[in-house]
């Protein structure tokens, strides 16, 4: 077979370094062809070969007997009993969310339901964690809208229920939104498809929609630095068809539930070429591909245009011989195109031609196993010191819990949800708006808890404390519903590693999640690295998103956060010390942003604290014995019972604070492994709790009437608080119109 | 009840649906692909909600045009019931069984939330488990559910008991606070001249289980089931 022509010492190297050139040299004993350097250029780009950040990947916990399949493959793989896995997986499309809002954020929900169903499961929910700019930066608004309005215009197309999230605004993400997008899936436990091939001669099948220019090097735009320039990008932003995927769901389910496929992938960034490396890869075997058969959207398509094509619905599996026909029988139904494009071999090598000419033929294994891998130089940040409550203001409660309940961050997101299908399947038992979203499992009496979280001004004050929070958050939130939480997918959304101060906030984050996944019994089964979130080297706040599953065995012992009848007991679990360090209170009242200018160290988090109320509080709702649950986060106490207030249409009375807490800080201190729960009988959740070595204290009652009282004294009608918090987002948006 | 869903490429609650009727009626629905030629011989024919077609075109526009749906309105002619809720609704004024077209929302934005929903008539197969003037509460999930029909045609509905519910508050009052994409008069579902034939925007087959939130929609499949069992 004729060898590839090789380009001449090409000036545009595609991103790689001049080292990295050196060894593509050495592996091929010759200059590369224009598709080979290609190939190269997409498989060791940050996106694909996570090449700064393996070292550390690999030191977080990911084996526990409940898991089936952990990081490495499409998507994390959690056993929940009868016989059914929880496959899930979250992703972040930053950077063509940024360039193209409604597209980028379109075609991430797209990529991550593929990811998740390749792997035989049926979506059942997705969630999504986004970040913008400063509500006052011109872009901010343009951005909340379009990434919005494409999320939605995807998921409820797919008939797939958005069923909860989270939604930050900062001044660091000005120039770099954070898209982050989750899937859950279900499967038949024994019925998992994986990605590795096998048996040379099997044929390669390419489904879906066709091939177009669009997306061409889009994973090498996700692993570069943004610059003035980045609008002209928008052509490597791909662009989504969700009734193409809704077909393909259907199709390759259908297709599943045969014996026909040996393995399946979907072609996400790096499209063809990362689809039919890391198949062929995994099986040890070869690959040959004859790009003529490729359905195309174009004529003209180049070897290379093909090869880094990142059009979306597109999926490539090696079927067994005899069975193409089953394939394109179903295919025909859905009207997909469903064509061999090749066949495994035993060469080992990537063989791919266009027009009878061979445009590469590369061996695949020293791709992966030859991959640069950095141990980047890395600082650690310096130590804060914790705020003492005495040096910082103490504002009249009323007005600050007001003012907080308005603010951005904790300003009610119905307007972002609202725009969600989340009812669609009919099992959604809890909708957004609360500590974690439920989803009923068909034909079982279980159910799923689900959440996605991260406080990035903590992870910015301190990495190692944030990491952990931003685990710890999501384990309370499960256990707020009453689901006892299996493990976690995880995005880590950072700055420019080539900075050590950056790679430092890597490396602290990773050690304090290892923390609290180590403690908490939490293992960490997929995820997805999104480095170089800079531009014009202002790095974005540091989130390493955490999604979160739990599970329910009987869903109908969930419980939400609404305050239920009148004359309940509030009680607080977990102890006060009043801690101010990071808060939204210092941040959004004493005119100072905490992050990165201030000094003060976030909250500790004791996660032996954590396990220990928190699985006494998931006891305590399995007993029936509480009858609302709230986790204490973000505004911290006072802000925390306003929300149950508000979800239950029903008001409260607080007693005043602890003697040794200041007020203020007792109200709005953001100290950890928290939660508000109401009873109706105070006295034996009290007796449990010492029994268990809990601190519990009852702190209030719910009252007949809908205002806010604080011993006595009205803080806030639930009307005007309503108002306050429902009023601010979309009187934003209005802005724009 | 002997029932079939029809099923569209794009369908995404014919199972929210098929769930609902086989909880009413202890019996699974038939499911047809749009592509089948032969339709069985039913009680009640369903088009359910979702993005038949992507919604390319205009919602419901090219679903009415399936094959298929000449032997749904041959049937509906022939007085099998009918019920088109949400994309099912599109495609029967598309089809021309029911009058008027369902238009973007007024918000120009997809809406998904509960609504109040007041049941204008209990004098249909459909809605006879009800009170008129009973409040309900259901949930819509569209971005095209805003009802437009020219003025002869609104009254001529309203004059002939063929609007089957209208959004409302909670109170019952018909508000433009309650109305959730600008319908005309607050209509949120209509009967064709028989009232064998319902279309609506509104959820019900996702209103028929306590642990959900609502058991609103319930009466409406348990009332099938009666008048077609």
């Amino acid at each position: 077979m004729a060898t590839p022509a090789p380009a001449a010492r090409p000036n545009d190297l595609m991103g790689l370094s001049e080292e990295e050139y050196g060894r593509v040299l050495a592996i091929l004993g010759r200059a590369p062809s224009l598709t080979e350097l290609g190939v190269f250029s997409v498989m060791w780009s940050e996106h694909c070969s996570y090449k700064s950040s393996k070292k550390w990947l690999r030191q977080l916990p990911t084996k526990r007997p409940w898991v089936i399949h952990g990081p490495g493959e499409n998507a994390g793989v959690v056993d929940i009993g009868d016989g059914l896995a929880a496959i899930f997986k979250m992703e972040s499309h930053n950077h063509p969310s940024f360039i193209e809002p409604y597209q980028g954020a379109a075609t991430g929900v797209g990529g991550i339901l593929r990811d998740v169903f390749t792997m035989g499961a049926r979506p059942i929910a997705n969630l999504n964690a986004l970040r913008f700019g400063d509500p006052s930066h011109p872009k901010t608004r343009h951005l909340v809208a379009g990434v919005v309005a494409g999320i939605g215009g995807y998921g409820n197309c797919v008939g797939v229920p958005t069923v909860g999230g989270e939604t930050n605004f900062h001044a660091s993400y000005n120039g770099n939104c954070l898209v982050n997008a989750m899937t859950v899936g279900l499967a038949p436990a024994d019925r998992i498809f994986y990605s590795k091939a096998a048996g040379p001669g099997n044929p390669v099948v390419y489904l879906g929609a066709k091939t177009g220019r669009d997306g061409i090097h889009g994973a090498t735009m996700a692993s570069a630095e943004f610059d003035q320039n980045s609008e002209e990008k928008r052509p490597t932003v791909q662009v989504g068809d969700p009734f193409t995927e809704k077909l393909l769901i259907e199709a390759c389910l259908e297709l599943m539930a045969t014996d026909a496929i040996v393995a399946i992938q979907d072609m996400g960034a790096a499209g063809l070429t990362s689809s039919s490396v890391e198949m062929a890869g995994k099986g040890g075997l070869g690959i040959e591909l004859d790009l003529d058969k490729v359905p195309m959207r174009e004529p003209g398509m180049t070897a290379y245009e093909i090869m880094l094509s990142e059009s979306q619905e597109r999926m490539l599996m090696v079927l067994k011989p005899d069975r193409e026909d089953v394939a394109r029988k179903i295919f025909d139904k859905y009207e997909l195109d469903c064509i061999t494009i090749g066949r495994l071999t035993t060469t080992g090598n990537l063989v791919v031609k266009r027009g009878g000419k061979v445009e590469a033929d590369m061996p695949i294994q020293p791709i992966s196993a030859q991959a640069p891998e950095y141990d980047r130089p890395w600082t650690a940040a310096p130590r804060k010191q914790p705020l003492a409550p005495a040096s910082v203001p103490a504002h009249d409660p009323a007005a600050a819990l007001k003012a907080l309940m308005a603010c951005p961050d904790l300003a009610s997101k119905s307007w972002i949800w609202g725009q969600y299908d989340y009812l669609v399947r009919g099992h959604t038992v809890q909708q957004p708006g609360g500590d974690a979203a439920v989803v009923r499992l068909p034909g079982s009496g279980k159910g799923l808890a689900l959440v996605v979280d991260c406080t990035p001004r903590y992870c910015a004050a301190d990495p190692e404390a944030g990491g952990a929070q931003a685990v710890a958050e999501t384990w309370r939130n499960l256990t707020a519903v009453g689901a006892t939480p299996l493990a976690i997918t995880d995005n880590m959304n950072f700055g420019n590693p080539e900075r050590p101060e950056i790679m430092g906030q890597f490396v602290g984050c990773i050690a304090g999640m290892r923390a609290a996944c180590t403690a908490l019994d939490y293992p960490v089964v997929s995820g997805n690295v999104s480095l170089y979130n800079e531009t014009q080297g202002q790095a974005i706040l540091p989130a390493p998103v955490i999604g979160g599953v739990g599970l329910l065995d009987d869903v109908t012992r969930t419980i939400d956060l609404s305050l239920k009848g009148p004359d309940e007991a509030i009680v607080l679990i977990g102890d006060t010390a009043g801690w101010l360090g990071q808060s939204l209170y210092v941040r959004e009242l004493c005119g100072r942003d905490t992050v990165p200018a201030a000094d003060s160290a976030p909250p500790p988090v004791d996660l032996a604290a954590e396990k220990r109320n928190g699985d006494f509080v998931r006891a305590a709702i399995a007993r029936r014995q509480v009858t609302a649950c709230h986790d204490v986060s973000d505004g911290g106490l006072l802000v925390a019972v306003a929300e149950m207030a508000l979800a239950g249409g029903r008001g409260f009375d607080l007693k005043p604070a602890a003697a040794d807490v200041p007020l203020h800080a007792w109200l709005f201190g953001e100290d950890q492994a928290r939660y508000v729960v109401t009873t109706s009988d105070a006295a034996a959740l009290l007796k449990a709790a010492s029994t268990a070595g809990v601190p519990a204290r009852v702190i209030g009652r719910t009252l007949a009437s809908r205002d806010l009282t604080l011993d006595g004294r009205l803080l806030i009608s639930l009307h005007d608080l309503r108002v306050a918090h429902e009023g601010w987002l979309p009187a934003y948006m209005a802005q724009g119109l | 009840m002997k029932s079939a869903v029809i099923v569209f490429p794009g369908s995404n609650r014919e199972t929210d649906v098929a769930d609902a009727i086989e909880r009413a009626s202890g019996h699974r629905p038939i499911m047809v692909w749009h592509r089948d030629s032969e339709l069985p011989d039913v009680d009640l024919i369903v088009l359910p909600g979702g993005f038949s077609y992507g919604d390319y075109l205009r919602t419901g526009a090219i679903a009415a045009r399936a094959p298929i749906m000449q032997e749904v309105v041959r049937r509906a002619d022939r007085g099998t019931a009918v019920l088109g809720i949400c994309n099912g609704f599109q495609i029967l004024c598309e089809s021309g069984l029911l009058p008027g077209i369902l238009l973007r929302n007024a918000s120009l934005k997809f809406v998904c939330r509960y609504v109040g929903l007041k049941v204008e008539t209990s004098q249909s197969l459909f809605t006879h488990r009800y009170q008129a003037g009973e409040v309900l509460s259901v949930p819509v999930a569209h971005g095209d559910g805003n009802y437009f029909a020219d003025p002869a045609t609104l009254d001529r509905l309203e004059s002939e008991g063929r609007v089957a519910f209208r959004y409302c508050s909670m109170q019952g009052d018909l508000t433009p606070e309650a109305n959730p994409n600008g319908s005309a008069r607050n209509i949120a579902g209509i009967f064709n001249p028989t009232k064998n034939v319902l279309g609506l925007m509104p959820h019900p087959e996702n209103a028929t289980d306590e642990l959900l939130g609502s058991i609103s929609g319930k009466a409406l499949f348990d009332g099938l089931v009666d008048s077609l069992a």
